[in-house]
């Protein structure tokens, strides 16, 4: 059976930058894979040359075996495209706006009429239907983006950022309308900038950092890689943060992360047992900790894991 | 559920894909050309649709015919023609030439303005003809092309303008003006591809009209008194046989050969502007 995605060796460059340095990613029918990376990583390069909008300098990529350079024409009539900025007509209504989709998939004009008016309804954007898009909220220009990529019912659908700043409410809502997607046998392919995203919907999850694929792999396995909670600690008082170090190090086996501005020891753990034994530790040497939390990675820690290195914005300020 | 795959659309030459989940599908290698048409009638739908919410698009080309008709009229009525009654018949009909020309300016601000925002990158994911979203720009700026003539024609006649020939000749001078507005949007299409931002479109525009526009018989200037390359210029410029085209037509005068060279400019330009609009759009973004 074809893979949904394959792409091998992807190279681009703009100019000076080096977009992408040979990136190998592949998802099979029906699953949801995740690009997950920081600004600037690649991820959208990736989907643009997937989505035939751009050209790759070298390297090969197909979706559902058909070649994104020499067979664009029936790879666009297997996909659909959510960009990063929704890809919607500000000055046409929402329905106008489906309708306009609709037709251009070659459907008559009453039956573009009603599969809008259906899609309008189903998204939970009746109400605005006669409204430019341009008065819609965030999440609603969104999700009439997802609507309108959906249209063709596509075997694979790129989502970029889909959540990019959106509220945590509409960003749930999101997630739901990407699932229910996921459960009608399309592949998703999503760009994140948040790991709990990428954990939340995918199957498969390729960590993209300066144009390449630094890990891959399912969620679980990648968690086990780098410690499914981070711990962090600081000492009341900054003398105190060595030790602190120390009593991390001893009780976890594994070398803190210290931020000698803040003063904060980090760490990833995979036991939340560990808390509590180094909150022990620190008491048995009379160090008080004006913080201690247990949390998930953020992005940075996972990139700190795997790469040994700082995302770039986190590089330069630090 | 209605889907785009059983629409009387399918091609030959097709392909079949059956994954799991999924109604099968047929696949075209190719977009007819019956298909690139229906496309770009949609996207000019689109375009038409914009205008009706937002009619103040169409200021331009609403207050140019007034300005202009206004200013040269009374500037220059009475050097040229002795009078501005005179004047006016043979001045509104060479505007012809200067309103298409200033009209189809906006097109390159709305197209370099499009391909900034997402909406593009949708249709250039969409399986549709690859001209469609340039083809639909052009077509839809027929509005403005209405609208300007309507203007031109309404106001000339509150003037006092009136035309001396029969229905048939009026009307082709419409559709001559028409067709070298055509060729002009393709050249504006032209200018917002190259330009870096919409901003820019507009002085380059403003640039490259103002020759056109003021080096021709549009205003009835006396050519005897000018340098010898200016002549010249004004001999082969199109808008001075466009001007003259639309004077005979609508004065009923003799056209001469000012017809077919208007038409050959008109098709030449969209013959080298076409593909050329095309190749750029496809590299852009």
């Amino acid at each position: 059976m074809t893979k949904a995605i394959e792409a091998e060796g992807l190279v681009k460059r703009f100019g000076a930058t080096q977009a992408l340095a040979g990136v190998d990613i592949s998802a099979d029918r029906g699953q949801v894979l995740a690009l997950l990376g920081p600004n600037g990583a690649g991820k959208t390069t990736i989907v643009r040359i997937l989505a035939t909008l751009l050209r790759p300098d070298s390297g090969r990529a197909s979706v559902c075996g058909y070649d994104v350079r020499s067979e664009g024409t029936v790879v666009r009539q297997l996909i659909a495209l959510t960009g990063q900025y929704a890809s919607v007509d500000d000055e046409l209504t929402g329905t106008e706006n489906l309708i306009m989709i609709c037709r251009l998939l070659g459907m008559a004009r009453p039956a573009a009429r009603s599969r809008a008016h259906q899609m309008m309804e189903q998204f939970g954007l009746a109400d605005a239907a006669r409204r430019a898009v341009k008065t819609y909220s965030g999440g609603m220009r969104r999700r009439l983006d997802l609507a309108a990529s959906l249209l063709g019912q596509p075997e694979v659908l790129f989502l970029d950022e889909p959540t990019t700043g959106l509220d945590p409410r509409a960003r749930s809502q999101m997630w739901d309308t990407i699932r229910g997607v996921v459960t009608r046998g399309t592949t998703v392919l999503l760009t994140t900038q948040y790991l709990d995203e990428a954990d939340e919907l995918a199957d498969q999850i390729a960590v993209i950092d300066h144009g390449v694929v630094v890990a891959s792999g399912r969620p679980d396995e990648l968690k086990a890689r780098t410690g499914s909670q981070t711990l962090a600690v600081r000492a009341a008082d900054p003398a105190h943060t060595a030790q602190v170090a120390a009593a991390v190090a001893e009780v976890t086996g594994m070398r803190p992360d210290v931020r000698g501005d803040t003063g904060l020891v980090t760490t990833a753990i995979t036991d939340p047992a560990m808390a509590p034994a180094v909150i022990r530790r620190l008491d048995d040497a009379g160090i008080l900790a004006a913080e201690l939390s247990l949390h998930l990675p953020s992005l940075d820690e996972v990139f700190l894991t795997l790469t040994g290195q700082r995302t770039e914005d986190d590089g330069k300020a630090a | 559920m209605t889907t785009h795959m059983d629409t009387p659309m399918a091609m030959p030459s097709t392909v079949t894909a059956g994954p799991p989940g999924l109604a099968p599908r047929n696949l075209r290698r190719r977009i007819g050309l019956r298909q690139a048409l229906a496309n770009g009638l949609t996207l000019a739908w689109r375009n038409v649709m914009q205008l009706k919410h937002s009619p103040e698009k169409l200021t331009d080309v609403t207050l140019m015919p007034i300005i202009f008709l206004v200013l040269f009229l009374y500037v220059f009525g009475g050097v040229v023609a002795g009078n501005t009654h005179n004047y006016l018949e043979q001045l509104l009909p060479g505007l012809f030439g200067q309103m298409a020309l200033f009209a189809s300016m906006g097109l390159g601000t709305a197209l370099c303005e499009d391909i900034h925002k997402g909406v593009f990158d949708r249709f250039r994911s969409l399986p549709i003809a690859r001209s469609a979203p340039l083809i639909g720009a052009v077509l839809g700026d027929t509005v403005r092309f209405c609208v300007v003539m309507a203007v031109l024609t309404g106001f000339g006649s509150a003037l006092g303008f009136r035309f001396h020939a029969g229905p048939a000749s009026i009307i082709a001078a419409y559709v001559v003006a028409y067709v070298f507005y055509q060729a002009m949007c393709w050249i504006s299409a032209l200018i917002g591809l190259i330009a870096p931002s919409p901003q820019t479109v507009q002085g380059i525009a403003v640039t490259w009209t103002m020759p056109l526009v003021f080096g021709s018989s549009v205003l009835l200037a006396n050519t005897s008194t000018m340098p010898g390359w200016l002549q010249a210029w004004v001999k082969v410029n199109p808008v001075t046989d466009l001007a003259d085209t639309v004077r005979a037509l609508t004065t009923g005068g003799p056209v001469g050969s000012h017809l077919l060279l208007t038409l050959v400019w008109a098709a030449g330009i969209m013959i080298v502007a076409f593909p050329l609009a095309m190749r750029l759009y496809l590299r852009r973004v």
